[in-house]
């Protein structure tokens, strides 16, 4: 059992985590503010019930998305029943000029990626299904395990893999589609399997 | 342990998800192959890049209104 007048010390630490993971997953600080908002006062009212000692950034998370699909998906009409294509192993570090490389004139692989801006960097990972934009940013922003996310997103490990594996990937090829656009990599530097 | 195999479980090795044994093969197999070494350091990158570029500050209002509703102020 929690004391819920220990909630306030415990739980505001995580709000710029929060936030940001609530920013992704709705695209628009007005909504992630609420959304963040939404989630404090629902694990604030439901803190007695929360295990002391157990994982309670885990446990905020899982309240963020259970919120979010409670509050903005049902504005959809239906749940998303979303798939991504398998892309490659190493998708960008062989376009950028590693193993095999597409063009093996290309040049510092860590460069590329470091000139990348932000917005796009953000742009790469909005741009990911739902699904598998939450569970990229469960695990590559958040630092979350596979057994964590699979409790915050209530799916076996297995489907866990399965996303985070095709969207990592998948944002490889968003990111390298922006670095092009940015002419970031010369043009003529289409991947040629796509 | 082969070029292939290694960067087939990249994600699981830098997730930390795997049993020793394996870890302790791909291991092996980047001592001594430089350019899975360097793709799995780009991996890595990939990663900070994302984490660093998704990284967001609480806005100040947000953070007071919230202060407020759970009673701080």
């Amino acid at each position: 059992m929690a004391d819920q007048a220990d909630f306030a010390e415990l739980a505001m630490p995580f709000m710029s985590g929060l936030y940001a993971a609530a920013l992704r997953m709705t695209r628009n600080p007005a909504d992630a503010e609420d959304l963040v908002q939404e989630t404090y006062l629902r694990a604030y009212r439901g803190f007695k019930g929360f295990q002391a000692g157990t994982n309670l950034k885990a446990w905020l998370y899982k309240i963020l998305t259970n919120t979010f699909i409670n509050i903005y998906r049902a504005k959809k009409r239906r749940p998303q029943q979303e798939t991504l294509d398998d892309v490659e192993d190493f998708y960008l570090y062989r376009r950028i000029g590693g193993l095999e490389a597409v063009d093996a004139e290309r040049g510092p692989e860590a460069e590329v990626l470091d000139s990348i801006p932000e917005e796009s960097v953000k742009q790469a990972l909005e741009d990911l299904p739902e699904q598998f934009r939450m569970a990229v940013l469960l695990a590559d922003v958040e630092g979350f395990s596979y057994k964590e996310i699979a409790e915050i997103m209530d799916v076996p490990i297995g489907t866990v893999m399965s996303r985070l594996h095709r969207g990592r990937k998948q944002l490889q090829t968003r990111l390298w589609d922006l670095a092009i656009e940015r002419g970031l990599v010369p043009s003529g530097s289409t991947p040629a399997d796509r | 342990m082969d070029c292939d195999g290694a960067i087939h479980r990249v994600y699981h090795y830098l997730d930390g998800e795997m049993t020793v044994w394996k870890r302790r093969a791909i291991k092996r197999h980047l001592d001594d192959c430089p350019p899975c070494a360097e793709g799995f350091d780009f991996e890595i990158e990939i990663r900070r890049v994302i984490a660093v570029s998704c990284s967001e500050e609480a806005p100040a209002d947000l953070r007071r209104r919230i202060g407020e509703a759970l009673g701080l102020e």
